[in-house]
């Protein structure tokens, strides 16, 4: 949206990432939890993408897997042109200042022992050989940056509120200049009169310094004022991956159109005639994912092929990816309709 | 609901204290309201606004000390809770009252089955044998809409899933089926797909069994849906009170009317920005003197640094039973 031939800063190829789990005596391997199951995107320079899901649908592990806070257990991360997945250590090391994460919560990313300066400034430890004044001018730089008061800079994490303390871990991971940066879910701790200051943080600094942002939330209406464009992931694997404006007036997939019609809106008069899609039951677990599509187990679309064939993800209008046999196997699922709530079409300014 | 019935819960002036080694904190100031049968009394605040210690203070728990409720008067049915011996309160808690939590781990014993933990109120408070409380336990369980209830009575609370939880605890606290339901932030740790059963469970629940039921969420979206009045509290304080149509049609509270414009909307236009209400809400360490909103409010005057601005209806309605609010300002002489 800023550039203007797009460039993808960031390139995911088929990535898995399957924990382990041991059993018995022995400790043996008696199965694995299969977090992140063969899930493929792009995120342009300077795009937000949103990451939506439930909890344990794997979208946090994407973005620690994606900076190789864990090791994958296959697939390709491009980040500017080298692949994160298979890089040595010394080389990764090299590499990480490029890459950054601002985690969910403040109070346990924040060293309580010490002080601003010396969190915010810890990066230049590790990855300069500035002096100490240098280090200090830098921090002092990035407070202002994120707006923190310069005089703090001596003082702990604990005198600061949770809105503050966010903004502490944004500047840390500012300190070295990234290209790319993984926000997982750096609101849900807040509250809702603090989350939209940060969030004008985040957007004022995108603009400033032309970051790429992987934004992970459950919140879908913040993601909706901050993403470029959205994935929606289900237990493991991404079910669509669609503009926002398009995902959010008409979303395809039968699990984005029921976590949409779920998300309660402030209007009573709204709320109190719309048709909510329920889903019945629960999330399977990861660790023996059911056959065939991963949703089939509370689709209320849901026909015999899906218990059979895994869908694949598939681009099924321009730009709108979507893995569902509804939009594949036109004959036998009579065709796809429309989301039984068609929330109206917003303003189609497409930045894309 | 019927508007003239007698309130069944009629709250005046609570007032409650925390002494802590770092001075007293102020959490509850003057909160009054009242509750009607069958209604549903949506209470919105964000963290350290009060919501949860006043409806605590209600019921007797709060540990003491540090908390002290230093004033008020809690009127269930002829009874002022406050008033009553801890024997007594023992009965209302439960019976009388049910208590909904946020957490549906923490608040299940983990080494009891589902079972037990729902026929221990039948029994305590029904005065039922153990043979006709198994019984009721499984109609609870199929109540809130768990399949295969009676084997699941057998079940731990770590068998079950998060919403599962929650439907479980609302089985307890509708066991001895109570004249009020406090719900606090029963959905907020649930993911949207599984807080949209509970919300569809508790509209077929009060359709059913017809409980008055307090509801405290920050989600001013769950409230939206199933109030029928909410109360807005911040520092301590009712700021605003109104029917749900009225209050998101109309806020008149600065603190209201902000909190509605800095939440993205999912449909409609989508803002360029979001509006920010600035700074911090406020940590009470006495008792207000002034608006507790005044350092935020972009509508600040004299008159908020020096009076504390009490309940005042807006139209012609008594206090707490139509719209008021507490405050100084009158949005009708800026929209002018």
């Amino acid at each position: 949206m800023r550039d203007a031939t797009p460039r993808a800063l960031v390139q995911v190829r088929d990535l898995k990432m399957h924990f382990p789990i041991y059993a018995g005596l022995l400790r043996r391997r008696a199965g694995e939890v299969k977090a992140v199951d063969g899930i493929s995107f792009d995120i342009m320079a300077g795009e937000t993408l949103g990451l939506v899901g439930e909890s344990g649908c794997g979208k946090s592990t994407v973005g620690r897997a994606l900076l190789r806070l864990y090791t994958p257990t296959a697939g390709s991360v491009v980040i500017d042109g080298e692949d994160v997945a298979t890089l040595s250590p010394e080389a990764l090391r090299k590499k990480r200042p490029t890459m950054q994460m601002v985690f969910q919560d403040p109070q346990a990313s924040l060293n309580p022992r010490m002080t601003l300066a010396a969190i915010i400034g810890e990066p230049l430890d590790e990855h300069t050989d500035w002096s100490g004044d240098q280090k200090l001018a830098r921090v002092h730089e990035l407070m202002d940056q994120v707006g923190l008061n310069r005089q703090f800079a001596s003082r702990y994490p604990h005198e600061f509120s949770g809105g503050q303390r966010q903004r502490i871990g944004i500047a840390r991971a500012l300190a070295l200049n990234p290209k790319f940066i993984v926000c997982d879910e750096p609101i849900a701790a807040l509250d809702v009169s603090i989350q939209a200051q940060v969030v004008n943080l985040l957007e004022d600094l995108q603009d400033r310094l032309g970051l790429t942002y992987l934004f992970i939330s459950h919140d879908l209406s913040m993601v909706r004022h901050i993403a470029d464009r959205v994935a929606v992931m289900y237990l493991g694997q991404i079910a669509e991956l669609s503009p926002r404006d398009d995902l959010y007036a008409r979303p395809l997939h039968p699990y984005a159109q029921a976590l949409l019609s779920a998300v309660p809106e402030p209007d009573p008069t709204r709320e109190a005639t719309r048709q909510r899609i329920i889903l019945q039951g629960d999330v399977p677990s990861p660790a023996n994912p059911p056959q065939g599509c991963n949703f089939c187990t509370r689709c209320p679309r849901v026909f015999d092929r899906c218990r059979i064939d895994e869908p694949r993800l598939a681009e099924v209008e321009t730009g709108r990816f979507v893995a569902c046999h509804l939009y594949t196997d036109t004959k036998t699922a009579g065709g796809p309709t429309a989301a039984p709530e068609a929330i109206e079409p917003t303003n189609k300014e497409h930045d894309t | 609901m019927p508007d003239g019935a007698a309130p069944i819960l009629d709250v005046r002036g609570l007032n409650t204290v925390f002494r802590t080694r770092g001075g007293e904190i102020h959490a509850v100031n003057s909160v009054s309201f009242t509750l009607r049968p069958g209604e549903l009394l949506g209470v919105v605040g964000e963290s350290g606004s009060g919501k949860s210690v006043t409806m605590m203070s209600l019921i007797g728990l709060l540990p003491s000390p540090p908390a002290e409720v230093r004033a008020g008067q809690v009127m269930l049915g002829d009874r002022d809770l406050l008033k009553i011996s801890p024997r007594e309160l023992q009965d209302v808690r439960g019976a009388k009252v049910g208590f909904v939590f946020q957490d549906p781990m923490t608040s299940l014993n983990p080494v009891f089955t589902i079972g037990s933990q729902i026929m221990e109120p039948l029994m305590r408070h029904m005065g039922l044998s153990k043979a006709q409380a198994v019984e009721r336990a499984a109609e609870l369980l199929a109540l809130v809409g768990i399949p295969d209830a009676k084997k699941r009575l057998k079940a731990y609370p770590h068998q079950f899933s998060g919403g599962m939880r929650q439907r479980v605890m609302i089985a307890i606290a509708l066991a001895c089926d109570p004249d009020v339901l406090i719900a606090d932030e029963p959905t907020t740790a649930l993911d949207v797909t599984i807080q949209a059963q509970i919300i569809e469970l508790v509209k077929d629940l009060r359709q059913k069994l017809g409980m008055a039921i307090i509801w405290i969420t920050h989600d001013l979206g769950v409230i939206a849906g199933i109030a029928d009045r909410v109360m807005v509290m911040y520092g301590g304080q009712v700021v605003e009170q109104a029917p749900v149509a009225e209050l998101f049609a109309r806020p008149r509270h600065p603190y209201t009317r902000a909190l509605l414009q800095t939440i993205p909307s999912l449909t409609g236009g989508r803002a360029a920005r979001l509006q920010v209400i600035e700074g911090q809400p406020p940590i009470m360490t006495a008792a207000p003197v002034a608006c507790a909103f005044r350092s935020r409010c972009a509508h600040r005057f004299d008159r908020c640094d020096v009076e504390n601005p009490a309940r005042r209806a807006v139209d012609g309605r008594p206090v707490g039973t139509g719209h008021d609010v507490a405050c100084h300002w009158t949005p009708e002489a800026a929209d002018a």
